[in-house]
């Protein structure tokens, strides 16, 4: 082999090397390219108001956004009862009591599920509880977010049920107990570190969510009482506020967009966590 | 056990949510964003005046007032394009229309390097948006602007893409202009343009021309004051070039007060008068002729009349005109219509 | 009898009948069993009804137009004549942008990390671009009208434009919205999932296959791309698909840049609009019942897109993942 044809290859090697790294580091680099422009916009208008008040009449500056804190902590309660109860008996049927091909069924139906996009779960979600009743509420924008829960708890909580060890079930069955009391008693505690995760991050998926919200849940500039009144949210606030042309409401817009990936990341963190703890247990 | 009484706690909290304050009535609206900012402002010192209620209103465009009246998801709706007979005759209920402010479709633009305020013959106006017109400088643009040095750019076209009651007026002003945008295009709330970027909500389209050089788009009067866009002039059925104002868009009413229908439903576009703002128009609520629950009746009830009277006070404030006072008078007997 | 015949006094379980199914009721296993066969099944029933509710309520679009909405290029709510031909071709084209950006970015990333950086800085940085992947789709909206579209206006449009504006992909105005910037921010979007998977995927090719390619002289960069790459080709595609249905369905950030505009044209600087978009603007407003119905069609379209491709992403996945690689 020429010693011309080595040096070429090797400063391939090079090149190619060094830029594979470049690219992994430019990828990282805009997530914090996001939270920096994110708190550099965002960060001045975190002020109290933003926190307190209801949004101001159009063109005055002020307003704030306290009725969509309130109203996506709404939704996501109304997603959390209804979706995740849903999915962790769900996740439990796959991993200790189904069949196989029942269970191919669930799964790649939940798989299916995953993979509809939230635009459409919003069309579902309309036609199913807002045409019928024939107004928007916060209950048909829980339920949009609670289909929307189901698949990414159903996997996670399979997933960690699977994980938990054969023999931890093989002792508590030495000693007497049911299949149902092994279950409850000792391989979902043991998993629980795992699918608590799991719901924590399938709840922060939702909470960004907007496109569903658009006809369900609709808006709300005053506070929402029940759940059969349109509710602000803040996904549904940034974009409302980020197309218009106040300048207070982009500022606005910024804000929320931090308090949103806030709420976000730090679940995520929260989850991963949890999950280092559980498994160093 | 914990799990448990977590639980039980949680539902307990929701329960007391669902309780918490019946007295209040809500009224959802939905509609048009040409009057939003008047109507934003409405809501709020009426709801000061009376806390128990809270009217809702979301600015989605005039044809998602209409649509979800229709659908029954809102308890009135609100539109600047009123409803057609085809449209009347398919709702399932009787709706009526009450006129609110006047208000004005501008041609605003963003034009680097220039801060003069440019004439529009209607010609000129109907070939931009038919794309026949497609640089700043062309010849039926410099002509009515002698002495203002406009660029060779392109001219970047932004008009709704969403149904719009602004849209209607607008398109309804250039069907009378141009005979070719009328056999074309056409008028309504959406209409499929030509040419142009798509922005949602007078908001979507103030939003996309302040930000991007060379656009024009129509937009209501006080979204190019609020924002500080610039907005051009409009040569009026007379021959004359008006700016949109508080007494243009009067004097274009000024005629159609006289010979109101029963229904309310007019157009002032391309008024005959010297000072005539040729793209002025009324925008209406649309009120169910009968509404079954009686709280929510007469709350819309008081909240019309509240309107024509104290309300009316806050158009100026807001660059809308004061309706008619005919006009006032005839909707004051039309709410009795109301059930 | 002999009484020393001793007897454990222990139930017999009824063998068989409605004795037995009630004896299994009582152990309680059946019950859990049920109610979480139950749970499981309702997954099935929301998934069925959200097809079936697709289905009937696209039925006005579907009767009047039949197969000729694929190829309709207009969409007008006066006349009331309704195609899908725009907003397919949007979400293609804005998807497929977004690929071509996002595919030799988040591979070469995910070569690095799987190959290249120690397990702990692999794993911390992974760790960073799965919570790129977290951000809820509207900040980028956000970050797309503000800083995106500023910046494709005024300075990397001109730039493309300088270079290939001779090309029909590039000419025609730049107003900043458009298909491009559409396509953009929907790289940055996708490129989380190329890595991950790819990063997993690259991770189980067996050892031999590089110390095989070193042993015979290759350079790192020639064994990763020549023998370690083609082994996991099925997996990277497998992620490719996936960040293709992710790009499909993408509703938010997309609809607040690509400029609203249902027609098809060749420049990537002209705005467009896509099946997402459409829906979301206009959904709300649909005055007439045929123009809701179009709408839903154009849903269900983007149901079935989303579909098969989630669908052939499995099977490449799951084929990677049983060892199915091929040598190269």
């Amino acid at each position: 082999m020429s010693r011309a044809r080595l040096f070429w290859r090797k400063a391939v090697n090079n090149v190619m090397l060094t830029l594979t790294g470049v690219a992994a580091l430019g990828v990282v680099s805009v997530l914090f390219l996001i939270l920096g422009y994110l708190i550099w916009n965002g960060g001045a208008s975190l002020n109290l108001n933003f926190f307190t008040q209801l949004p101001k009449p159009v063109g005055e500056t002020g307003g704030g956004m306290a009725n969509a804190i309130v109203g996506s902590l709404k939704l996501l309660f109304l997603a959390a009862i209804m979706g995740l109860p849903v999915g962790l008996m769900a996740g439990v049927y796959l991993a200790e009591f189904g069949g196989k091909t029942f269970s191919f069924v669930i799964r790649y139906t939940t798989d299916l599920l995953n993979g509809v996009p939230s635009i459409v779960i919003g069309i579902f979600a309309y036609s199913l509880v807002v045409l019928p009743v024939k107004h928007f509420s916060t209950l048909a924008g829980g339920v949009a977010l609670a289909v929307m829960v189901i698949p990414i708890t159903v996997r996670s909580t399979e997933e960690f049920l699977r994980a938990v060890p054969g023999n931890m079930r093989e002792a508590a069955m030495a000693l007497g107990a049911s299949k149902w009391k092994t279950i409850a008693t000792v391989v979902l505690p043991a998993a629980s570190g795992g699918i608590l995760t799991g719901m924590l991050l399938s709840l922060a998926r939702v909470a960004g969510e907007t496109a569903p919200l658009l006809f369900t849940a609709f808006s709300n500039r005053f506070w929402s009482q029940g759940w059969e009144q349109p509710i602000a949210s803040l996904p549904v606030m940034i974009y409302t506020y980020a197309i218009a042309p106040y300048d207070d409401w982009h500022r606005q817009a910024w804000a929320a967009g931090l308090v949103l990936l806030g709420l976000v990341l730090v679940s995520n963190l929260g989850a991963r966590f949890i999950l280092a703890r559980t498994k160093a247990v | 056990m914990k799990k448990i009484m977590l639980v039980v706690s949680l539902l307990l909290g929701a329960a007391a949510l669902v309780a918490a304050d019946t007295g209040t009535i809500l009224l959802n609206a939905a509609g048009a964003t040409f009057p939003y900012p008047i109507y934003s402002k409405w809501f709020d010192v009426y709801h000061t005046a009376h806390p128990n209620i809270q009217i809702n209103y979301q600015s989605i465009g005039s044809g998602g007032g209409i649509r979800q009246l229709q659908a029954g998801t809102v308890d009135f709706g609100a539109s600047d394009g009123p409803m057609s007979d085809e449209q009347l005759a398919q709702s399932k209920f009787k709706i009526l229309h009450f006129p609110t402010v006047l208000g004005a479709d501008v041609p605003s633009y963003n034009i680097p390097g220039v801060t003069a305020e440019l004439n529009f013959t209607q010609k000129a106006l109907a070939d931009i948006f038919l794309d026949k017109i497609t640089k700043w400088n062309d010849p039926e643009l410099t002509k009515a602007n002698p002495g203002v040095n406009l660029p060779s750019a392109d001219i970047v076209v932004v008009h709704r893409s969403d149904g719009s009651g602004t849209t209607y007026i607008w398109t309804d002003f250039l069907s009378k202009a141009s005979e070719e945008w009328k056999n074309k295009v056409g008028k309504g709330t959406s209409v499929n343009w030509p040419v142009g970027l798509g922005g949602k909500g007078n908001e979507g389209v103030a939003g996309l021309v302040k930000q991007t050089p060379y656009a024009i788009g129509y937009i209501e009067l006080v979204y190019a004051a609020q924002n500080s866009i610039s907005f051009g002039k409009v040569q009026n059925a007379a021959g004359k070039y008006v700016k949109a104002d508080l007494a243009g868009v009067t004097a274009a009413a000024a005629g159609a007060a006289k010979d109101m229908p029963e229904d309310f439903r007019v157009s002032i576009t391309n008024a005959p008068g010297a000072t005539a703002y040729p793209i002025s128009s009324f925008t209406w609520l649309l009120i169910p002729a009968h509404i079954e629950d009686a709280a929510k009746r007469d709350a819309i009830k008081d909240f019309l009349k509240w309107m024509l009277v104290d309300g009316q006070k806050y158009n100026e404030g807001l660059t809308y005109a004061q309706l008619p006072k005919a006009v006032i008078a005839k909707e004051m007997k039309a709410i009795s219509l109301i059930q | 009898m002999s009484a020393t015949a001793t007897t454990i006094a222990h139930e017999v379980p009824p063998k068989s009948g409605l004795r037995a199914f009630v004896h299994k009721l009582r152990s309680g296993d059946e019950i859990a069993h049920l109610i979480t066969l139950v749970f499981a099944a309702s997954i099935l029933l929301i998934t069925s009804l959200l097809v079936i509710e697709l289905w009937k309520t696209s039925h006005l679009s579907r009767a009047k137009f039949g197969w000729m909405f694929f190829w309709t290029r207009t969409w007008d709510p006066i006349f009331d004549n309704f195609g899908a031909a725009p907003f397919i071709y949007g979400t293609l084209v804005t998807s497929a942008i977004a690929l071509v950006i996002a595919v030799p970015l988040g591979l070469a990333a995910a070569i690095f990390l799987s190959e290249l950086a120690p397990r702990k800085i692999s794993d911390g940085i992974s760790f960073l671009i799965d919570l790129l992947a977290a951000v809820p789709s509207v900040i980028y909206g956000l970050l797309g009208i503000f800083i995106v579209v500023p910046l494709m206006r005024t300075t990397v449009g001109p730039a493309i434009k300088s270079v290939l504006g001779f090309t029909p992909l590039f000419s025609g105005p730049n107003y900043g919205v458009g298909f491009l910037t559409a396509g953009i921010v929907l790289a940055i979007m996708v490129v989380p999932f190329i890595i991950s998977v790819s990063r997993e995927v690259l991770l189980t090719v067996p050892r031999e296959q590089r110390e095989a390619a070193m042993a015979l002289g290759a350079t790192r960069w020639e064994s990763t791309w020549q023998a370690v790459v083609p082994w996991a080709r099925t997996g990277i595609l497998g992620s490719v698909f996936l960040a293709l249905a992710r790009a499909l369905g993408e509703t938010m950030a997309v609809t607040m840049v690509i400029g609203n505009d249902p027609k098809i044209t060749a420049s990537l600087f002209a705005p467009g609009y896509t099946i997402a978009s459409v829906i979301a603007n206009e959904f709300t407003e649909a005055t007439g019942d045929l123009y809701l119905s179009a709408l839903i069609e154009l849903g269900l379209v983007l149901f079935l897109m989303t579909f098969i491709l989630n669908g052939l992403a499995r099977i490449l996945i799951v084929a990677t993942e049983r060892g199915g690689g091929r040598p190269a």
